[in-house]
């Protein structure tokens, strides 16, 4: 990829920060960086497309230690879960035989798999190298008359943020558009109302959560022509220009390719969230507000409305157990301002957060949640989490998997709200989960005795302090 | 307080229960060169035997008085005396034990009287100890039987402080070890382990580590048991430091040898989790006087962070539990730990040790008790011995096996529950249960809208072709 085109996915005229402060896009500053690659987010952005054969083209460090470990669930093919990679060898990069193996790579993942598209996803060596991946998928393309998608996203070109983009962008130029939806089938005219077509784009659907909202759109009559990627096939991509309304769900990862198909097809787009009650019943409203359609409207504030009353009910006893807990929250990729309205919601004080990815206008949003105020935390080193817990007597640590052992081993309740966590926390009744696994890990008994010192340590050998 | 819900049905469905006969007779193969003789019919002893060869995959010393019709009816003390004789001619053991069985103890069979013809009749077996104890099957279980053999061995062969001038502390090192039904050899080992970390010497009461751990010995043929507590030790216990008694089950045995002795004792109902272990340790610290070994502080930083590892996915999680009281109560306390909860227990019989356990309520019952109960309270994992297979294939949910039997797979007898470390693999074990449940897991949705092509029975095949034929590169 070259240095212009790296320069253009960064300067994305629809962040609101772009006229300012760049905090969203700020450059890794070597020997103090936590946080992925382009690869790793192209990767990440894509991988849940299931019936596609991922192919990382590359030496074995980036598939190899990245496979098959993201918590996204399909409702069918699992042809997503095998990883692929062509495995270069020292011989492969001095002989240049790089593009010779990935050809063959392809043609044996499509002959084997049957894959109903082949993703290539560059890495640094055969970018180094100079090999020509476009050119290699078209010509794969060409022969074996599966679609090869070339995802050029070497780890050198930039962050994680930007291997987001880099996947967007790889779907708008290659994917949307190349193919029409299917007719609605007949079942749908029965229901008596009309159907919209909508899709949601960087949604994962992490732990099924996603599960959770679908019977509700089905209920509205809105079609998901495609969520990128969570749960996502091939041909369903590729019907993303007929969407009525797009949603931006996680944080501006993907924000391009929802500007690019407003520019290309007119599609309206917002941005919202599935966590917390609010800012579920608030996605329903923004879809019906931006497909205009008043008859969807009335539908959707009665659907709110039962749904909200259902779920205040369910809430009720864990709110008892919740009320007044304080959280530090550091999330990674998801949005920290409609994590703190959903932990609002269960009556709980955050006291600080993270804002390293979030953009100036997140920080805007999350003044207005938590007061001006606001603990706002850029560096999240594990040192200055732990010392915001001792000093603002926190009760839970609600973080990324990589945090979680740094909160374990000083003896700090924790949740885990990143991508590969277990447990779906999106929609109304993911909240319930979500306080669930809150006061599983608040009110465990372990704590106690992990802080409790043995019973035959004297005063002086005590090191470790309760907290 | 726990409550205690009592039997309530006449028909006993996948009996939990074990009987107290077996009981003692396991207590007895726990000392070196010993053959218990079960005072009933064959039957009870071949049934025995099977038993124990198929949880322990080795043979088993076991004997029989082969009680017949004659003897049912007009007598069977002679049936003890030449049973005592026989072996004592053939293996010259060095205990024998007499456990009675149900049949035994309704004919009114005097064990103690036969014992005592056995040594007026037979004067030169006098050397060998014999240890009646009236053990019948409708009462009790395992767990009784064993402590109930146990306290009949240290009543008929530990003397008194003053007729063997034993005193307490003498032996500075020595530490004697009651020990329960529900320790595994494994457990065994570890608990010995643990108290030589301190310099200490453990006499362990019974020794099943030593007797039914497994090993392969130099001797092709054994008629009596390879291994165990040495009779020879039951004379010094009177000069030990300390008596430590695991298990409550094994209260009244301590209750004797502390009579006899006037050797402290201290009791710990288990030693399965953080809290009750830190309880062994530190008495051990006292005794001994010796801090506690480095290597033990590290085991017990390993098992905390094996806890907060584990905790979440123990924590909330719901567990039945079938077993014997002191079995029962350990397990119940050490989930609780962890956050976990007890939502259905079953033990066969009531014992007063039941009232610590972590759980609202016990059933005196069996294990279509226990079944009933895991339903109906929604369990996850069910923890029960071998029998407990087919409840947890209906039940759908998961089986950890603990207890006797375990015939199904190996090693069951080695498995180590308690200390540190048994506590950690214990809930490594667990955790690995609950994560096969997938608990996290939410249904896939099929949105009737879907486009996907799996949805569809017949995927179009012109579709397809546009697929490809539409890109653009």
């Amino acid at each position: 990829m070259k240095q212009k085109e790296i320069a253009a996915l960064l300067d994305e005229p629809a962040c609101a920060h772009n006229k300012k402060s760049k905090s969203g896009c700020a450059k890794p500053k070597p020997g103090a960086t936590a946080g992925g690659c382009a690869f790793d987010g192209a990767q990440i952005a894509l991988l849940p497309i299931a019936d596609v054969a991922h192919i990382v083209h590359g030496s074995i460090a980036c598939a190899g230690s990245s496979w098959d470990n993201r918590g996204t669930r399909s409702s069918g093919s699992r042809l997503f879960r095998i990883g692929m990679t062509t495995d270069l060898t020292e011989q492969d990069v001095i002989m240049g035989r790089g593009e010779k193996r990935l050809f063959h790579s392809i043609k044996q993942a499509v002959e084997e798999h049957k894959p109903a598209a082949v993703f290539v996803y560059n890495t640094c060596v055969p970018a180094l190298v100079g090999d020509d991946v476009e050119a290699v998928c078209k010509a794969a393309q060409a022969r074996w008359g599966t679609p090869v998608v070339p995802v050029d996203a070497a780890g050198f070109y930039g962050t994680k943020n930007l291997g987001n983009r880099i996947a967007g962008e790889a779907m708008v130029k290659y994917v949307c558009g190349s193919r029409e939806p299917d007719p609605l089938p007949a079942s749908a005219n029965r229901l008596g109302h009309r159907i919209h077509d909508i899709t949601m784009v960087g949604e994962y659907n992490i732990a099924g959560e996603l599960w959770h909202v679908l019977p509700l759109l089905d209920e509205l009559g809105l079609r998901v022509l495609c969520t990128l990627s969570g749960d996502a096939r091939f041909r369903e991509v590729q019907t993303m220009h007929r969407s009525e309304a797009n949603m931006m769900v996680c944080s501006k990862a993907m924000i391009n390719v929802a500007r690019k198909l407003q520019d290309a097809f007119g599609t309206p787009w917002f941005e919202g969230s599935f966590y917390g009650v609010r800012d579920v019943s608030q996605a329903l409203r923004d879809f019906a507000r931006l497909i205009g359609d008043d008859d969807l409207t009335q539908r959707t504030e009665a659907l709110i409305a039962r749904e909200e009353a259902k779920i205040d009910l369910a809430l009720e006893p864990w709110r008892e157990r919740l009320r007044a807990r304080k959280v530090l929250l550091y999330t990674g990729g998801v949005k920290s301002w409609s994590v703190i309205a959903a932990l609002q919601d269960l009556g709980m004080q955050v006291v600080a957060t993270g804002t390293k990815k979030s953009t100036e206008e997140d920080k805007a949003r999350i003044r207005e949640l938590m007061g001006q105020d606001a603990v706002m935390l850029e560096d999240g080193n594990p040192r200055a989490l732990i010392d915001i817990v001792r000093q603002h007597d926190v009760d839970v640590l609600i973080a990324g998997g990589r945090n979680m052992y740094t909160a374990l081993k000083a003896r700090i309740p924790f949740l885990d709200i990143n991508q590969e966590r277990e447990f779906g926390y999106a929609g109304y009744t993911g909240m319930v989960e979500l306080a669930r696994q809150l006061v599983l890990t608040i009110e465990s008994p372990v704590w106690r005795q992990v802080r409790s010192p043995a019973p035959w340590a004297t005063a002086a050998t005590q090191h470790v302090e309760a907290c | 307080m726990t409550e205690i819900l009592k039997r309530n049905k006449a028909l006993s469905v996948s009996p939990l229960k074990a009987s107290q006969t077996i009981g003692a007779a396991l207590a007895f193969l726990g000392f070196h060169r010993a053959m218990p003789m079960l005072h009933g019919s064959q039957g009870c002893t071949a049934f025995g035997k099977v038993f124990f060869v198929r949880h322990f995959r080795e043979p088993i010393p076991l004997q029989t008085t082969a009680m017949d019709q004659v003897t049912t009816v007009m007598g069977s003390e002679e049936s003890v005396v030449e049973g005592l004789r026989t072996i004592a001619e053939k293996n010259n053991p060095s205990l024998m034990g007499v456990p009675t069985t149900g049949l035994a103890e309704t004919q009114g069979s005097d064990v103690h009287m036969a014992v005592k013809l056995f040594r007026d009749k037979y004067p030169e077996y006098d050397a060998i100890p014999v240890v009646p104890v009236s053990t019948p099957d409708y009462t009790g279980c395992l767990e009784t039987g064993f402590a109930k053999a146990v306290e009949a061995i240290i009543r008929t062969v530990v003397p008194t402080a003053n007729e063997a001038g034993t005193q307490p502390g003498r032996r500075r090192h020595q530490v004697n070890v009651l020990v329960g039904a529900f320790l595994t050899p494994g457990d065994l080992e570890e608990l010995k382990e643990i108290i030589e970390s301190f310099g200490l010497r453990p006499v362990v009461i019974p020794d099943l580590s030593d007797s039914l751990d497994g090993h392969l010995g130099e001797e092709d043929f054994s008629p009596l048991t390879i291994g165990g507590a040495q009779v020879s030790e039951l004379l010094t216990l009177g000069d030990a430091s300390a008596t430590l008694v695991i298990g409550y089950s094994m209260h009244k045995a301590a209750d004797e040898l502390a009579n006899l002795t006037g050797v402290p004792d201290h009791r710990f109902d288990h030693l399965m989790g953080l809290e009750a272990t830190d309880a062994l340790i530190d008495v051990l610290h006292r005794i001994s006087g010796e801090p506690v070994p480095a290597k033990l502080e590290r085991q017990r930083a390993q098992l905390q962070d094996a806890m907060l590892d584990c905790h979440f996915m123990l924590g909330m999680a719901r567990f039945a539990l079938a077993g014997d009281p002191d079995l029962l109560t350990g397990f119940s306390q050490m989930l609780a730990g962890v956050g976990a909860e007890t939502v259905a227990a079953v033990s066969p019989v009531n014992a007063p040790s039941l009232q610590r356990a972590a759980t609202e309520s016990v059933k005196i019952g069996d294990l279509e008790d226990l079944e009933k109960l895991a339903r109906s309270t929604a369990a996850e994992v069910l923890i029960a011995n071998s029998h407990g297979v087919e409840s947890a294939q209906r039940l759908g949910i998961p089986l950890l096996r603990a207890g006797f039997p375990q015939y199904d797979t190996l090693g069951g007898y080695q498995k180590t529950w308690i200390g540190y470390r048994g506590t950690r693999q214990t809930l490594f074990e667990l955790a690995n249960i609950m994560l096969t449940l997938e608990k996290g897991e939410i249904h896939p949705y099929r949105s009737i809208y879907a486009q996907k092509p799996e949805y569809r029975e017949v995927v179009n095949e012109s579709d397809a072709a546009t697929a490809t034929g539409g890109l653009h590169h």
